[in-house]
C-alpha cells in the first residue's frame, strides 16, 4: 500500500508534499509515512516472547490491544542498541494487527516535496535497499523511506 | 406454562405474521411459485408443531389450510382471491385459538366443522358457496371481543376481489395485542452475533477492571476509590455472568436428537439398547454447546455399533439382553464432564493391536511394552477403526481422532477408561466458556507464562539436586536425572520434566535456591512436569491469538493482558509435549506401563497364523511381514516364467508357499516382505488370524524353508524360515555386497541369543552384510568363549536371557577380560528410554530394537567406525 502511494508521488509533479514521520536508527534518519502510523509510544514495557524469531522484540500493551514489538535495528541488522537507552516505538498496522517497530529516536513529522525523492542509489547495501523504497534530498542530511509493510513481511524472510 | 407451548407460540406468532403478509402477496401474484411454497411451509410447521404438542383443534384447521394450499401448489387451484379468503380466514382462526392457548395455556373450545368442510370443498374443488358457513360458526365462546367481523365480508370477494381480501388482513393486526404479549414479552430473538459481540465487550470489561483493582492494591493512598471501584467490580463480575447466561444451553439441547438416532441404530443392527441421559440441564455455552454436538453424536453411535454386542451375545456373557449407553453431564471445578458410557464388550485390544501394527503406526516389540491405556489410546488415531465391517452406521475411517481432534480445538480433552467385558467410558473435560479461561501464572526465567487451568493437575514443590542423598530429606521429592533427562518419583510413577527455561531458552534463572515448582500438565493420557521458577496467582484471562508471524512458534496458545496491564504468553500444554516427544499426536509411550507388565509381555511375540497348502498351520513372525495384501488374481502376471504383480508402482515377485494353492480363488492373498527397496510376495491360502504366545521352536525344520516347529496357541505350527523365501524371490537378496570396502577382513561378530528363531534369523543376515558370525545361545557360553580366547569386533546380545540376562552379560563384558573395550549392542523387544538407559548403565554401546534390520546393521557399522566409547 505504502509503495504505491510512493511509486505514484514519483510521477507528479515536485511540488506535491507527502509527509513522514522521520526516527533514528543507529543514527540514520528515516521516515516512514505518516499515513501508515498508528501511534508513537514512549519507552514502554515490552513482554520477550521466547523462541520468537531474533527480530520480534516481544508484545506490548497498547490500550487493550496486543501489539507485536519489531526491533528495527535488529530487522536492519544493525548493531544493537545499549540495553539503558531509551527507546521508542512507531505503531503500524497491517492486516488488522498492530505491529510497533522499536527504534532509538522518533522525531517530528515533515512535508517532503516530490522533487527531492530518489531512488535507492545502487550501492545501498542490500539490507538498507531491501526495506528502502527511496531517499529523500534534506538540507544536511538523506532521509531513508522505509516500506513498512517489506519490515512486517517477516514470515516471509524469517 | 409448558416451555414447548411458549416456544412454540413465539414461533407460531412469527411464522402467522410471515403468513398474513406472504398471503396478500400471493393473491397480487397468484403465480409466484416461491412465496406459495414459503405459505406452505409455514402453514406445514404449524401444523406439524401442533400435532407433536397435542392441539388437535389446532391442528384440524391447519391441516384443511394445507391441503388447499398443496393443492395451490401443485397448480390443481388457482389462487383466485376467494381461495386466499378462505386460506385467510383458516389463519384467523389460528390466530384465535394460538390466542386463547397463550392466554390459558389450552386449546379454546370451539367447533371449526364448517370452516374445516368449506377448505376441504375447496381442496376438493368444488365451487365455494361454503364461506357464508364458515361466518356462521365463527363465534367463539372464551374470546367474544375479539373482532371477526371483517369476516362475514367475505361473501362479494367474487366480485370486488382485491379490497376486501385485503380487509381481513387489515384487520389482522388488531387481534393479536390482546393476547400475543403473554407469549412475545418472554422471549426475543437476538442474533448471535450481537451476543458474541456484547461477550467480547464484557471480556475487555473484565480485564480492564482487572486492571484498575491492580493499581488501587498498589496504591494505598487514594482511598476515594476503593468504593467506587468495588461497586464497578461488582457491576462487571454481574454483567459477565449475564453476558455468559445468556450464552448458556443446557446440554440437552445437545442430546435430543440421540434418542431417535439410538433407537434407529437399534433397529438397524438388531440390538436391544437403552439410552440414560443424566444430567441433561447442566448448562454450558452454546459456542461450546455447538462443537461437541457432532463428537457426542458420533460417539454415542459408536457405543452402540461398535461397544455394545447383539443379545445373543450379552445372553450368552450372563448380561441382560439390553445394552446400555449412559449419558451424563455435570460440571466440576470450571469444567464440563461428559461421560459417555457402554456396559458392552469393551475394547478389543487385539485387534487394536494388529490394528496398529498393521497401519505401521507402532512395531511389534513397542506394542508389547505398551499398558492397556496406551493401546486402547490407538483409537484416537486418525484412519483407526477397528470395525471390520463397514456398516451404514459406521466404521467409516473417520472416527474418534476427529472427535479427540474437535474437542481437544475447544481446550477439552477426552480419556477412556475400558475393561473387556464391562464396558467402555470416554469421559471428555471442557471448559465451561471458551471467552474467558482460568490460567495458572508462572515464572520461569523472569518472565511470566499463563498456563490454562484445565490442563493443571496438580503443582508439586521438589528438590533440585539433593546431593546422593536422595530419599532422605523425607516428604519433599527429589529431582533425579537419567542422563541429564531431569524426572520425578510422584506416587511411584516416573514423571518426566521439562524445563521451562530450557524449552524456551530462556537463559539462567535468577531463582537458584534449591526448591523448584512443578506444575503436573495432563496432556492426553501422559502427564508431564514443567519445572517453573515461581507460581503465582490463578487468574481469569481472555485468549487472544499470536499474531501471524508468531503463530509457527506451537509452544504458546495465544497471549493476553494481564491485570497489571503487562502482555503474558499462554503456553499449550499440547504444544510442550509434542516439543519434547511426550504422546507425539496422543500415542503414549512414556510412563505408566508398570514394570510387571513389560516383564510379562517381554517374551510374547506376535505370530502371523497362516495356511498354505496341507492343514498345517503356519506361522511367521508378525514383525518380518510388512504388510499383508489381498491381489485380484487377474492383476497376478507372468514375467520370465514367475508370477509377479504390479505393487506400489514397481513389480513385486510373488512366490508360492505351496504347489497345492488354490489357483481359482479370485483374490489371492499375500504376505509382503521388504527389505529396503525390495519387496516380495509370499503368496498363501488364507491369513488366520494374529496370536501373541511364547516364541519356541522345538523342532528343527527338516524341510527347506521351515525353521521348525513351535507351539502357539496350543497347536504344534510351523514357523516358516523367511530367510528361504526371500531367496526364492531374489536370489542374492542376503547376498547384496555391503558398502563397505570387501577386500578388508570380515569383522567378527558374537551373536548371543537364547531364541533359536532369532538366532538362526540374525545369523545370515549380518553373514550377508559382510560379517563373519559366530552364535552362542546363552551369556554363559559366550562367557566360555572368551576364556578360549575367540577375538570379536564387536558382540550382539538379547537382553532377555534364562540364567544370566544381557545386562548382567555386559557388566561381567565390561569387569574384565580381552572384550571389555568391544561395542556391544543390545537387541531387545523392549525400547523404552528407560530400558535403553538401564542398558547403557550395564555397559552397551547401543541399544536397537529387535526385528529392526537395518537399524542393527546401521548400529554396527557406526560402534564399528568410530572408536570405541568407554
Amino acid at each position: 500500500m505504502t509503495t504505491d502511494v510512493l511509486e505514484r508521488s514519483v510521477t507528479v509533479d515536485d511540488e506535491e508534499e507527502r509527509a513522514f514521520v522521520t526516527l533514528m536508527v543507529a543514527n540514520q534518519l528515516c521516515g516512514i509515512p505518516v499515513l501508515g502510523v498508528r501511534d508513537i509510544l514512549g519507552s514502554h514495557k515490552i513482554t520477550r516472547i521466547p523462541l520468537a524469531p531474533a527480530e520480534i522484540a516481544g508484545s506490548l500493551n497498547l490500550r487493550g490491544r496486543i501489539v507485536t514489538a519489531i526491533d528495527l535495528r535488529r530487522r536492519l541488522r544493525l548493531p544493537p542498541a545499549s540495553p539503558d537507552q531509551p527507546r521508542m516505538s512507531v505503531v503500524a498496522e497491517q492486516g488488522g494487527e498492530l505491529y510497533a517497530l522499536l527504534v532509538d529516536q522518533v522525531s517530528e513529522v515533515m512535508s517532503l516535496k516530490a522533487g527531492s525523492f530518489e531512488r535507492n542509489p545502487p550501492t545501498l547495501p542490500p539490507t538498507w535497499a531491501e526495506f528502502s523504497s527511496g531517499i529523500y534530498r534534506l538540507d544536511g542530511a538523506l532521509l531513508v523511506v522505509l516500506d513498512v509493510g517489506k519490515l512486517l513481511a517477516l514470515s516471509e524472510t524469517a | 406454562m409448558d416451555d414447548l407451548i411458549a416456544d412454540f407460540l413465539t414461533e407460531t406468532n412469527e411464522s402467522i405474521a410471515d403468513l398474513d403478509v406472504a398471503l396478500v402477496k400471493l393473491e397480487r401474484a397468484p403465480n409466484d411459485k416461491e412465496t406459495l411454497s414459503l405459505i406452505f411451509r409455514l402453514m406445514h410447521t404449524i401444523k406439524g408443531t401442533c400435532g407433536f404438542l397435542g392441539l388437535p383443534r389446532l391442528e384440524r384447521v391447519a391441516h384443511a389450510a394445507e391441503n388447499v394450499l398443496g393443492k395451490v401448489r401443485d397448480g390443481a387451484l388457482a389462487a383466485t382471491p376467494d381461495t386466499v379468503t378462505l386460506v385467510l380466514s383458516a389463519l384467523d382462526r389460528i390466530k384465535l385459538i394460538v390466542a386463547g392457548l397463550a392466554a390459558t395455556g389450552n386449546e379454546p373450545a370451539g367447533d371449526d366443522g364448517a370452516l374445516v368442510e368449506a377448505l376441504n370443498a375447496t381442496a376438493a374443488g368444488q365451487v365455494p358457496e361454503e364461506p357464508q358457513p364458515v361466518v356462521e360458526a365463527e363465534p367463539l365462546p372464551e374470546i367474544e371481543d375479539l373482532p371477526t367481523p371483517e369476516v362475514p365480508t367475505s361473501p362479494p370477494v367474487m366480485e370486488a376481489p382485491a379490497p376486501t381480501a385485503a380487509a381481513p388482513v387489515a384487520a389482522t393486526p388488531e387481534t393479536p395485542p390482546q393476547t400475543e404479549p403473554v407469549a412475545a414479552a418472554q422471549t426475543i430473538r437476538v442474533t448471535v452475533d450481537v451476543l458474541e459481540d456484547l461477550m467480547t465487550l464484557v471480556s475487555e470489561l473484565v480485564l480492564t477492571r482487572n486492571q484498575l483493582l491492580q493499581l488501587a492494591r498498589s496504591q494505598q493512598d487514594n482511598t476515594g476509590f476503593t468504593v467506587p471501584l468495588q461497586r464497578l467490580s461488582h457491576i462487571t463480575s454481574d454483567l459477565q455472568e449475564g453476558v455468559m447466561k445468556t450464552r448458556m444451553q443446557p446440554i440437552g439441547n445437545a442430546w435430543n436428537k440421540l434418542p431417535r438416532l439410538v433407537r434407529d441404530l437399534a433397529r438397524e443392527t438388531g440390538k436391544k439398547i437403552e439410552l440414560v441421559m443424566l444430567g441433561a440441564d447442566t448448562e454450558l455455552d452454546r459456542q461450546v454447546l455447538e462443537l461437541i454436538k457432532d463428537p457426542l453424536t458420533h460417539m454415542v453411535r459408536n457405543s452402540g455399533d461398535h461397544g455394545l454386542e447383539t443379545p445373543a451375545e450379552r445372553r450368552a456373557a450372563g448380561k441382560s439382553e439390553t445394552g446400555r449407553i449412559t449419558l451424563n453431564a455435570f460440571h466440576e471445578g470450571g469444567h464440563i464432564i461428559i461421560e459417555i458410557s457402554d456396559d458392552g464388550r469393551g475394547l478389543p485390544l487385539d485387534k487394536i493391536r494388529a490394528k496398529a501394527l498393521k497401519n505401521g503406526l507402532a512395531t511389534e516389540p513397542e506394542l508389547a511394552a505398551m499398558g492397556e491405556n496406551q493401546l486402547q489410546r490407538f483409537i484416537f488415531r486418525a484412519g483407526f477403526s477397528t470395525a471390520t465391517v463397514v456398516t451404514a452406521v459406521s466404521g467409516r475411517g473417520v472416527g474418534m481422532d476427529v472427535v479427540k481432534t474437535n474437542i481437544e480445538k475447544i481446550g477439552g480433552t477426552i480419556d477412556l477408561k475400558s475393561l473387556v467385558g464391562q464396558g467402555t467410558t470416554f469421559t471428555i473435560k471442557i471448559p465451561l466458556t471458551l471467552a474467558i479461561v482460568s490460567a495458572l501464572i508462572v515464572e520461569a526465567g523472569t518472565e511470566r507464562f499463563a498456563i490454562p487451568q484445565i490442563s493443571v493437575v496438580e503443582l508439586v514443590r521438589a528438590k533440585k539436586e539433593a546431593g546422593r542423598s536422595h530419599n532422605e530429606a523425607g516428604s519433599e521429592p527429589v529431582i533425579e536425572r537419567i542422563n541429564d533427562t531431569p524426572v520425578l518419583r510422584l506416587r511411584d510413577r516416573l514423571l518426566p520434566l521439562v524445563n521451562l527455561n530450557d524449552l524456551l531458552a530462556l537463559g539462567n534463572s535468577e531463582n537458584d535456591d534449591t526448591g523448584a515448582h512443578i506444575v503436573v500438565a495432563q496432556v492426553g493420557a501422559n502427564s508431564l512436569g514443567i519445572i517453573v521458577d515461581r507460581v503465582f496467582d490463578t487468574e481469569e484471562i481472555v485468549v487472544k491469538p499470536v499474531a501471524p508471524i508468531l503463530r509457527h512458534v506451537n509452544m504458546f496458545s495465544g497471549n493476553t493482558i494481564l491485570g497489571d496491564g503487562s502482555v503474558i504468553m499462554i503456553l499449550d500444554p499440547n504444544g510442550i509435549a509434542r516439543a519434547t516427544g511426550i504422546g507425539a499426536g496422543g500415542d503414549a509411550k512414556a510412563i505408566s506401563s508398570s514394570a510387571a507388565e513389560a516383564l510379562h509381555t517381554t517374551e510374547l511375540t506376535a505370530m502371523l497364523l497362516f495356511h498354505a497348502g496341507g492343514v498345517q498351520k503356519l506361522a511367521v513372525p508378525l514383525g518380518l511381514v510388512a504388510r499383508l495384501e489381498d491381489i485380484p488374481r487377474d492383476k497376478i502376471e507372468i514375467s520370465c516364467g514367475s508370477p509377479v504383480t504390479q505393487y506400489r508402482g514397481k513389480l513385486m515377485p510373488l512366490v508360492a508357499m505351496s504347489d497345492s494353492l488354490d489357483a481359482e480363488k479370485p483374490r489371492q492373498p499375500v504376505l509382503v516382505f521388504n527389505d529396503g527397496d525390495r519387496t516380495m510376495g509370499l503368496m498363501v491360502d488364507e491369513i488366520v488370524d494374529v496370536v501373541e504366545d511364547r516364541l519356541h521352536i522345538e523342532l528343527s525344520g527338516a524341510r527347506a524353508g521351515m525353521l521348525g516347529s513351535a507351539v502357539i496357541n496350543g497347536v504344534a505350527t510351523d514357523v516358516i524360515d523367511t530367510g528361504y523365501w526371500l531367496t526364492q524371490a531374489w536370489q542374492d537378496w542376503f547376498h547384496r555386497a555391503p558398502e563397505a570396502d570387501t577386500s578388508a577382513p570380515p569383522r567378527h561378530v558374537l551373536i548371543v541369543e537364547d531364541s533359536d528363531f532369532f538366532r538362526q534369523l540374525l545369523t545370515p543376515i549380518l553373514g550377508a552384510a559382510g560379517y563373519r558370525v559366530t552364535a552362542a545361545s546363552s551369556a554363559a557360553e559366550a562367557l566360555r568363549l572368551r576364556e578360549a580366547g575367540t577375538l570379536f569386533d564387536v558382540i550382539v546380545s538379547d537382553i532377555a536371557m534364562p540364567d544370566m540376562d544381557g545386562l548382567d552379560f555386559a557388566r561381567a563384558v565390561r569387569a574384565n577380560g580381552v572384550w571389555s573395550k568391544l561395542p556391544m549392542i543390545a537387541l531387545s523387544a523392549r525400547a523404552d528410554p528407560a530400558d535403553i538407559e538401564a542398558g547403557r548403565d550395564a555397559g552397551f554401546t547401543d541399544y536397537v530394537a529387535k526385528f529392526q534390520r537395518d537399524a542393527l546393521i546401521t548400529s554396527l557399522e557406526q560402534c564399528l567406525a568410530e572408536p570405541i566409547a568407554a
